[in-house]
């Protein structure tokens, strides 16, 4: 491993969110309503963008050579650092909104703070970050509510899928010795500190939604170390498909 | 499709400050709420707005197409209220 940590950071920070946003533009031609399909069209685009704009950034500390598209269709799995969260299936409409909502209320406090990040590009692309995740969240929430507070088996969609994706949630709160210098340097976020913000939105929108809020029990980890469910690699498989096929192809 | 219950909504954008919402289509959405999010998702994604407001499209009252002769036919003949017949000086420029 000769990756510095800031390279590693970009990067999970990059998978996070291409890989949802992979996700999010599975929805488009499925959704229930156009209206919808747009939604999804639109946040997926918001996510790949943020992708873009980190994997640019990563090839440049690595100085490798390598651009965004050489580190977004030409790794494979194990090198992914995305969360597991991101690269659950999606489900009915309320899973994939239900992984929305834990994602976002997440992802816009985490892209507050880093906007002020020592690290100006990283601070920059967040800064960006932060008004498109904010719609996530507005977005997931109101739905989560609707669902939730919904007919009996919107109810238990919404149920199963908080329960089925609960134990992916912590993962967004770890923080290890790659992550833990960059904290200290004032270039990362410490994610324990957003922890009471994300229990209060939680709690505020399961509230509404008449929702439970699962039991912390067992939790998933590993995505950001490389170790993954195994729908990553069909998501890659997808992804990646074209350019590995058609190396260099361009029209 | 699921959304035979959902009410429809007219979707209204202005795009700059100074200027008028303008009508640019409808959505279906369950309330008002979720009506502005479409509104924002469906017509929104080029940059085209400041401002969208979203009104039941049941609150409008429409003119009966049926009515067309008494509402409008009256004033075809009336040529006079269109402002063709004064002379603008050219230092007045477009107008």
């Amino acid at each position: 491993m000769t990756e510095t940590p800031l390279l590693q950071y970009t990067l999970r920070l990059a998978d996070t969110a291409l890989v949802l946003g992979h996700r999010l533009s599975e929805w488009v031609g499925h959704s229930p309503v156009i209206e919808e399909d747009l939604a999804f069209g639109n946040m997926g685009l918001d996510l790949i963008g943020q992708a873009r704009s980190l994997y640019s950034y990563a090839g440049e500390i690595e100085g490798k050579g390598r651009d965004e598209d050489a580190l977004a269709y030409l790794r494979d799995a194990p090198d992914y650092r995305n969360i597991l969260l991101v690269e659950q299936p999606n489900g009915d409409f309320a899973a994939t909104m239900v992984r929305q909502l834990l994602y976002a209320a997440f992802a816009h406090p985490y892209f507050e703070a880093l906007a002020r990040s020592k690290d100006a590009m990283l601070a920059a692309i967040a800064a960006k970050a932060v008004k498109e995740m904010a719609y996530h969240l507005r977005h997931s929430a109101e739905w989560i509510i609707r669902l939730g507070d919904g007919t009996e088996e919107s109810h238990r969609r919404a149920q199963d899928a908080l329960d089925e994706l609960w134990p992916y949630s912590a993962e967004m709160f770890e923080t290890d010795r790659i992550e833990r210098a960059l904290i200290e340097a004032g270039v990362a976020i410490d994610p324990a500190s957003l922890r009471a913000t994300w229990d209060k939105t939680l709690d505020h929108v399961l509230n509404e939604a008449t929702l439970e809020r699962p039991r912390d029990g067992y939790m998933q980890s590993g995505g950001r170390v490389g170790r993954h469910s195994e729908h990553l690699g069909h998501i890659l498989a997808e992804l990646q498909f074209v350019p590995r096929a058609y190396p260099g192809a361009s029209w | 499709m699921s959304d035979q219950n959902w009410p429809l909504w007219e979707v209204f954008i202005r795009t700059r400050n100074g200027l008028a919402h303008r009508h640019v289509g409808s959505v279906h959405a369950v309330d008002a709420t979720m009506a502005l999010h479409a509104a924002r998702d469906t017509y929104t994604r080029r940059g085209e707005g400041l401002s969208v407001w979203v009104v039941p499209s049941a609150s409008i009252t429409a003119s009966d197409p049926a009515d067309k002769d008494m509402m409008f036919e009256p004033t075809a003949s009336k040529i006079y209220r269109h402002p063709t017949f004064y002379e603008i000086p050219d230092e007045v420029g477009h107008m």
